[in-house]
């Protein structure tokens, strides 16, 4: 069993959460995951390990409602225990070398590119972060991305904050303005990622996504997360989760993902019909 | 007198009809009267060839002895001497292939039906032995075994039994490798695999689940913990996948991930948070036990129509006899001489139909196997929602990619010798990990032959440091 040491609402969809797993802090890196199960009876869900704290034994996860799962992890509190935590698992994001880097996060995505701005921050590295969310509420890790930007762009699609537009246009801006960056480490939804990669290919600036596919054991057994990239089959889990933005095919990619999705939809009326009855 | 006759007493079983609608067991076990009787079938023959089939070497003859003379707990003392999954094996092991192939009754007629006494002999045990297992004297030594498939179960178990302090560690959340994620609830009640698992917890077994070697932690930092000696017993769970067209559209599923969801993530039961694809026409790609499993899951998850796709003839077909026999019972449907070459996808890029050649048995291979040749123009298509790929696996390469000197063969295999040793002193390996997808009795024997290895290589340092 493993302690919610912490538990903060970012937004009314988004929640963070520090979690007692001592070996799993103890080798985390950014770019990262761990698989969770709330109970005993529970699915395996992939999270990005946000941060961690060695000396204290924490990992920090923060995760958007988007069904049963996720539903059901907000429903424990402070001091409870889920039952399963297993990680770090996947390659660590490779920052080596990097001087100038554009990372551009979106939405919940936001927070899994905090920790690897923060650790090109960390190396020396120039770092300037665009972050996009849909409005104004949904807005998080703001503080967190300007102490570690030299350059920090706010975007939402209804202009209610910051910028008004797509993640996209900012970057085409900095761009266009001469900026020249090492890489580009973009990760959000995987439309974004689409069009980010389609954007940096014209301007032949090296990028780098996150990809988020369906997964179980997150070891290699099972295959449910593989993806083509340049024109090979890569599982995900083991090979990634980072892939060379240029190379992968993001079509497939986001159809796969909506395999279960009538299934998710019914599972999450469920679960929400649960707690209605329970309280 | 022994019993002449020619047949083994029936194993009673649901019938077909009945289990296609339930995942509870198919294969219903012995009656007292019914194991006596077959056990008086046996010879009790002086040069004992069935016992040399046997991989674990259970002293057969003696063992069904004691069954025909009604001493049931005797007979398990027996084969406990040789094997720690009886119940298991029982009911797994390819028996034809092995004990029961070399049964001088086999000549004329059938063999003695070994694997059904010793699963009599175990499930009687088990639904009776109440005593409390008494833990031996620990002798302050710690190892640390990797996977708790069969081969890590007997490891561990035969270690615990000579006194050690034997801590397991798990990548996933419930022990029990194949037997829990692989095969399937009706064939293998996972009950069984718990009572196992719980009677090493009693011997002083820890078990650590959710701890995946090469990742959570490595097996340099075993031995810096203070472990002396490191058995890998990882298994083979790395999916292969043909590389056809048509292959990553939603539908087409490794047999680990659809026997995952089902097993281990309990997607057959009702009202459970495991999606699954619940498919009417269902297309299973192998001809091994994995396959036959993943065709009777599809089936009792509502498929009207199962078929299994096999390149090779009826008599090349790697699986059970028994879990073939059963598949034609609850009408899976055989394309034999069959192989895929293109999966077709619906406007939506879920399957509809997975095209297929027909194919001939020319020379044997390396294998020494017919070498299937495609038939000109054979071409067809099979209407079917759902693809499973059941044509094998590999070991993961996770642990050798983490681990510095340990020797491993072009396809993954750990290199071991007859003792089970690896190339890093005090590393030691047995089961799928060492020799590719096999059989949990074989499993069993390597995780056993490691265990008295680790043994032998412990004391001999304890008598150095002594001497
Ligand atoms: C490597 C990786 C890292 C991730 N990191 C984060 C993170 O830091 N924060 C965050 O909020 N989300 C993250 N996700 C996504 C997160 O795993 C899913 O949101 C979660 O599994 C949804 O579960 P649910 O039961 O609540 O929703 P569901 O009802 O199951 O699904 C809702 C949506 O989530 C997708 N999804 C469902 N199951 C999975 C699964 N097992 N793996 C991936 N996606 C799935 C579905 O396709 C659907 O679009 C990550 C995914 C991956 C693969
Ligand atoms: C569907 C199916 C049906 C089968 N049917 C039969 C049958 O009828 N009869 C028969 O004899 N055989 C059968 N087999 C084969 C048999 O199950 C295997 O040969 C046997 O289980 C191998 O045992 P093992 O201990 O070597 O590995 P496994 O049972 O594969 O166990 C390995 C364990 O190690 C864990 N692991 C892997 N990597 C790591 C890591 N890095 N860190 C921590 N843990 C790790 C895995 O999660 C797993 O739990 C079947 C196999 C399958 C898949
Ligand atoms: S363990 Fe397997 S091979 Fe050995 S006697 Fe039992 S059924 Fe036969
Ligand atoms: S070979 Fe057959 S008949 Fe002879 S001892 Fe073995 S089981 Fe009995
Ligand atoms: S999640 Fe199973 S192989 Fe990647």
């Amino acid at each position: 069993m493993f302690k919610i040491l912490k538990k903060v609402s970012l937004n009314p969809t988004v929640t963070r959460m520090d979690i007692y797993a001592p070996a799993v802090a103890k080798k985390a890196q950014p770019g990262q995951f761990i698989i969770l199960r709330v109970d005993s009876e529970g699915e395996r869900i992939p999270l990005t390990i946000a941060d961690y704290d060695r000396e204290k034994g924490s990992v920090t996860i923060i995760y958007q409602i988007v069904g049963a799962t996720t539903a059901l992890l907000d429903r424990k509190a402070e001091g409870e225990y889920i039952s399963d935590f297993v990680g770090p698992l996947g390659k660590p994001t490779e920052t080596e070398g990097l001087k100038k880097v554009a990372v551009v996060g979106g939405g919940v995505g936001c927070a899994i590119a905090y920790p690897v701005a923060k650790k090109l921050h960390e190396q020396g590295a120039e770092v300037h972060t665009i972050a996009g969310f849909r409005t104004k509420d949904l807005v998080i890790l703001e503080d967190e991305f300007r102490a570690v930007s030299d350059k920090l762009v706010m975007m939402t699609d209804d202009g209610s904050y910051g910028e008004k537009g797509l993640v996209t246009n900012a970057l085409k801006a900095l761009l266009d303005s001469g900026e020249q960056y090492d890489e580009v480490i973009a990760i959000g939804p995987l439309i974004m990622m689409k069009f980010v990669s389609a954007l940096t290919k014209e301007y032949g600036v090296k990028t780098v996504v996150s990809m988020n596919p369906i997964m179980i054991d997150g070891t290699g057994m099972c295959g449910g997360c593989r993806l083509t990239v340049g024109g090979e089959v890569k599982f995900a889990c083991v090979d990634g989760p980072d892939f060379d933005g240029h190379l992968v095919d993001f079509d497939e990619a986001m159809d796969r993902v909506s395999m279960y999705k009538s299934f998710e939809k019914h599972e999450y009326e469920k679960t929400c019909n649960l707690f209605k009855k329970a309280e | 007198m022994p019993n002449m006759s020619l047949k083994k007493n029936e194993m009673p079983a649901q019938p077909p009809e009945v289990r296609i609608k339930n995942f509870l067991e198919v294969a219903l076990g012995y009656t007292k009267e019914q194991a006596i009787d077959e056990a008086k079938r046996c010879l009790n023959c002086k040069h004992r060839p069935c016992v040399a089939g046997c991989p674990v070497r259970i002293n057969i003859p003696d063992f069904i002895k004691e069954v025909a003379e009604g001493n049931f707990e005797k007979a398990y003392e027996i084969i406990a001497l040789s094997s720690s999954l009886p119940a298991v094996c029982g009911r797994v092991c390819p028996q034809e292939t092995q004990c029961e192939q070399k049964c001088v009754r086999g000549i004329k007629g059938e063999p003695v039906a070994i694997g059904r006494l010793e699963r009599f002999v175990a499930d009687w045990h088990n639904e009776r032995f109440t005593g409390k297992i008494t833990r031996p004297e620990p002798n302050g030594h710690r190892v640390a075994v990797i996977g708790s498939g069969p081969a890590g179960l007997t490891c561990a178990g035969d270690l615990a039994k000579k006194g050690y302090d034997v801590t397991i560690f798990e990548a996933l959340h419930t022990p029990g490798g194949v037997l829990v994620y692989g095969i399937p609830e009706f064939r293998l009640p996972k009950e069984i695999v718990k009572k196992e698992i719980d009677a090493l917890k009693e011997l002083g077994v820890k078990i650590k689940t959710n701890v995946v070697i090469g990742k959570t932690l490595s097996i340099d930092e075993l031995f810096e913990e203070g472990y002396e000696a490191v058995f890998i017993g990882s298994g083979a769970g790395l999916p292969r996948f043909m590389g056809i067209k048509g292959e990553n559209l939603k539908g087409v599923y490794s047999a680990n991930e659809f026997l995952t969801r089902v097993n281990l993530m309990k997607a057959y039961k009702e009202n459970n948070a495991t999606p699954i694809l619940r498919a009417g026409r269902v297309a299973v790609v192998g001809g091994g036990n994995v396959a036959m499993d993943a065709a009777r899951c599809a089936k009792r998850l509502g498929a009207d129509e199962v078929y299994i796709v096999y390149r090779r003839g009826e008599k090349e077909l790697p699986a059970r006899a028994e879990e073939i026999e059963h598949a034609k019972e609850e009408g899976i449907i055989f394309k034999l001489l069959t192989n895929p070459v293109e999966i077709l996808p619906d406007e939506n890029k879920f399957v509809k139909g997975i095209k297929c050649v027909e194919m001939t048995l020319g020379e044997p291979d390396e294998s020494g196997r017919r070498r299937p040749i495609v038939k000109p123009d054979s071409e067809f298509i099979l209407d079917v929602e759902c693809v499973i790929m059941a044509i094998g696996t590999s070991p993961n390469p996770l642990i050798k990619s983490t681990t510095q000197n340990l020797a491993t063969e072009k396809w993954g295999g750990i290199v071991t010798d007859e003792k089970g040793r690896t190339s890093r002193e005090g590393v030691f390996a047995g089961g799928d990990a060492v020799t590719g997808a096999a059989t949990v009795i074989l499993a069993m024997g390597a995780g056993k032959t490691a265990a008295e290895s680790i043994d032998e290589y412990i004391q001999s340092k304890e008598n150095a440091r002594r001497a």
